[in-house]
């Protein structure tokens, strides 16, 4: 595809120094890490050469664990410590969590997140995400032979903000600087569409193991831009499983059955639908704890009958995204199937008939997203992409609100709109001399607070003593580039100003993550005071690189006594960097940033202007 | 602060070439969105998320063309008043309460003909609002006058936003 022409974007890499960076697609069933490597997307293998990692943690008593195929491996045997499709209870409560009556695990409930007791203790899914992504990090450090620079990784496109706070939490807690939380159907676009040099109006149609995605894209001249997403994040193959198991406790006449067997009956459950893409029949066989066999045979028709309705619930979501997006599906050009799921060949078939065309199936859809991801990595570390820059516009999935009056929701932010966006909508007290004023946030397309997910509660206090009605209160929503929400609120009538500025939490805060990090295995043993240096190495050369960029291409913009005052801080900063003072780093970063404040405005104008003066007056239609 | 068609580098009228905006709001976030920025210091970090943010929202509102003619009233000084209930032309009220009543009416049957012609004709007649408008703000210059319109126009998207989610019978 035709691709625009940047003067000179804002990242200023030197120039041949490639900077390391993955893509991290953490799935419900499967993880893959991926980089750029000689100007090729490649997804990095294990030592035996596997590209997917089972997304499973086995917990040992003492706190050991095991990822990936080790602990796949010992799932039927240790049901409840091989915790596995913990992507679903990211940011979820124990009331969210499905089929709690046939899972092996032993769930906590706790405020904000459900939580696992496992023999090493009570484990948070954040936490066990973050062993997942230490184990893909440990992959790629090895791989690539050297640190990381940051990490892309990919978040279902429905997921909410509770559900994307967790996941940067979790690449927190496992020491990856997350560059950005990127929706894995757009990852996938990128990867499909740079591929493919294709242009013009695209779905992409993302059923994993536990999610499912659907976004309308328009591909133009290098801009990927979401029109729309809709989808399910509570469904996937996790769910077809979850059928023929059922099916299978039917058919045989089984009482309920201890973890083991279920495990072992999911297991094989699974393997049997699989089976199902290739042969018309399937095998269902297993000897229960009990000595009982089980001989079944699911044949095609039955599937579709037992999994008629999931397959259907897609569709909705699709239709939605399509409306949203103000297109109908004559107007659609391709449809990318992703996600291991869409190899059922029922579904391949609803999405043909929907579509009135053939989907795509020209990628492997185990891997795109995790290429996607690793593309969109490669470009924010600042190392110069193949074949031309390209930038992703993306949206939020789901509206924002506030709770009014009765349990209503008033609508501030809508879904799809472009991110970042900032809207902000103004309120006032209903009682005489109120001074405190209660903000509930929430998220979701219901009227109904109690239908909506509650995001954060906080109080504006302060607010100066008037009749009702008299204050007026300024809510202020800002969505950020990874689709993360931070809330502030202003009383403006009078002088007196009070304001509060939140991050919804979800029963993690920075010091539970500090505690976490303390705590975790793999850090007792390391230097603690090693890894802040590590940290304040990476970011102060990330902004000396930065601001050296930033001279050489706009250093015209400065008085000579600004420069002067930032050439010396610079300097200073990289006369810190190779000692092994941490905090010496962090005060010449800091000052180098303060410096550079209004040198980063100005370059800012100039990039605006430069944007306008590439376009001729001629053709504005006056 | 530069208006938002400036922004643009577009010229202030309601009749707007919309490939001309997509074209220009393209080349905007390429020079300042955040992901352009990855590797800058917090304040250019910090600028570009504002700057983009604005090229959002500016980008928004001069897509939708009721919004787009709000916009235009308010560069000239014209208050559309939506929040003041105005009296509407009668004619048009009347039409409005049937057009709701057929709404009501094939959501009950789930009448899928009825809701796709519903759509058309709304269609049809947001297009003679636009004309109107157009000629109104752009070649009459009749900011004052344009009000009536573009409250019409708003009362057409609400309708036609509503006959959509009728469709979703799952
Ligand atoms: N041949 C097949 N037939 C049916 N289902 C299959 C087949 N191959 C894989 N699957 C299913 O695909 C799912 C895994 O897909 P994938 O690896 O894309 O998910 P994921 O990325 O881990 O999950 P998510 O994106 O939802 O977080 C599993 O449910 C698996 O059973
Ligand atoms: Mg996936």
């Amino acid at each position: 595809m035709a691709l625009f022409q940047i003067a000179e974007p804002g990242q200023s890499a030197a120039p041949h120094r490639h900077r390391l960076a993955v893509g991290i697609d953490l799935g419900t069933t499967n993880s893959l890490v991926a980089t750029v490597r000689s100007g090729i997307p490649t997804v990095l293998g294990d030592e035996q050469g596997r590209p997917l990692m089972p997304s499973i943690v086995r917990y040992l008593p003492g706190g050991a664990v095991e990822v990936g195929y080790a602990a796949q491996s010992r799932q039927v045997e240790d049901p409840k410590n091989c915790l596995a499709s913990v992507k679903r209870f990211m940011g979820r409560g124990l009331r969210d969590v499905a089929y709690i009556e046939n899972s092996p695990y032993d769930f906590v409930d706790a405020p904000g997140m459900v939580q696992l007791r496992t023999v090493a203790g009570v484990k948070s899914p954040v936490e066990v995400s973050a062993e997942i992504l230490k184990a893909l990090r440990r992959r790629a450090e090895l791989s690539l032979a050297g640190d990381l620079a940051g990490a892309v990784i990919t978040v279902p496109a429905y997921f909410d903000d509770a559900q994307r706070q967790a996941t940067k939490d979790a690449a927190r807690l496992a020491g990856l600087n997350v560059l950005r939380l990127l929706n894995e159907p757009t990852a996938a676009a990128v990867a499909y569409g740079l591929e493919n040099a294709s242009e013009g109006l695209y779905a992409v149609f993302d059923l994993g193991g536990g999610t499912f995605d659907i976004s309308i894209l328009r591909l133009s001249r290098g801009v990927f831009e979401v029109l729309a997403t809709s989808g399910d994040a509570a469904l996937g193959g996790d769910d077809f499983d979850h059928r023929v198991f059922c099916w299978a406790l039917e058919e045989a006449k089984l009482p309920p059955l201890p973890p083991r067997d279920t495990r072992m009956l999911q297991l094989k459950s699974r393997e049997a639908k699989e089976a199902l893409a290739l042969h018309g029949e399937a095998p269902l066989t297993a000897k229960l704890s009990s000595g009982e066999f089980i001989d079944l045979r699911l044949t095609t028709e039955t599937f579709c009958r037992i999994t008629q309705n999931l397959v259907h619930k897609t569709l909705g979501p699709t239709r939605k995204a399509l409306r949203d997006a103000g297109l109908a599906v004559e107007d659609i050009k391709g449809v990318v199937m992703v996600g291991g799921a869409t190899r059922m060949p029922q579904l391949q078939r609803a999405v043909a008939e929907f579509f009135g065309r053939d989907p795509l199936n020209n990628l492997d859809p185990d891997k795109v997203v995790a290429l996607g991801a690793a593309m969109q990595a490669n470009v924010l570390a600042g190392n110069q992409p193949e074949g031309g820059d390209w930038l992703l516009l993306d949206v939020i999935p789901l509206s924002l609100g506030i709770e009014t009056m009765g349990g209503l929701v008033e609508r501030i932010v809508p879904r799809n709109s472009t991110i970042p966006t900032a809207r902000a909508q103004e309120f006032t007290t209903f009682k005489d001399g109120q001074t405190a004023m209660s903000i509930h946030v929430v998220q979701g397309e219901r009227e109904l607070v109690s239908d909506c997910r509650s995001l954060a509660r906080f109080e504006l206090r302060g607010i100066p003593p008037l009749a009702a009605g008299g204050a007026r209160i300024r809510v202020g929503f800002q969505v950020d580039a990874d689709g993360l929400l931070s809330v502030s609120a202003r009383e403006q009538s009078t002088g007196l100003e009070s304001s509060i500025s939140v991050k919804p939490s979800y029963g993690l805060g920075d010091s539970d993550i500090e505690r976490m990090l303390r705590d975790s295995f793999e850090h007792a043993r390391e230097d603690m005071h090693a890894r802040a240096l590590r940290e304040h190495r990476v970011e102060g050369e990330r902004l000396a690189g930065a601001v050296r960029g930033a001279l050489a291409a706009d250093g015209g913009l400065l008085a000579p006594e600004e420069r002067g005052e930032i050439d010396r801080l610079l300097a200073a900063l990289e006369a810190a960097l190779p000692g092994d003072d941490a905090r010496a780093i962090k005060r010449a970063a800091e000052a180098l940033n303060r410096a550079t404040g209004s040198f980063a405005a100005r370059r800012m104008d100039e990039g605006v202007k430069r944007a306008l003066a590439g376009r001729s007056i001629a053709n504005l239609d006056l | 602060m530069t208006n938002h068609f400036e922004l643009f580098g577009l010229a202030p009228s309601f009749a707007l070439d919309a490939g001309a905006l997509d074209r220009a709001f393209r080349e905007l976030q390429a020079q300042v969105h955040p992901d352009r920025f990855a590797q800058a210091g917090d304040a250019e970090r910090r600028a570009s998320m504002q700057w983009s943010t604005r090229a959002n929202e500016a980008y928004r509102l001069l897509r939708d063309p009721v919004e787009r003619a709000r916009y235009l009233l308010e560069l000239h000084g014209v208050d559309t008043g939506f929040d003041t209930d105005t009296a509407m032309p009668g004619d048009f009220l009347a039409r409005q309460i049937e057009l709701r009543e057929a709404l009501e009416e094939a959501k009950h049957k789930r009448d899928v003909a009825a809701l796709e012609a519903m759509k058309r004709g709304l269609a049809a007649s947001s297009r003679a609002l636009q004309a109107e408008l157009a000629s109104r703000i752009d070649r009459a210059q009749d900011y004052a006058g344009a009000t009536g319109a573009v409250r019409q126009l708003q009362f057409l998207k609400r309708l036609a936003e509503e006959v959509d989610a009728a469709g979703d019978f799952d």
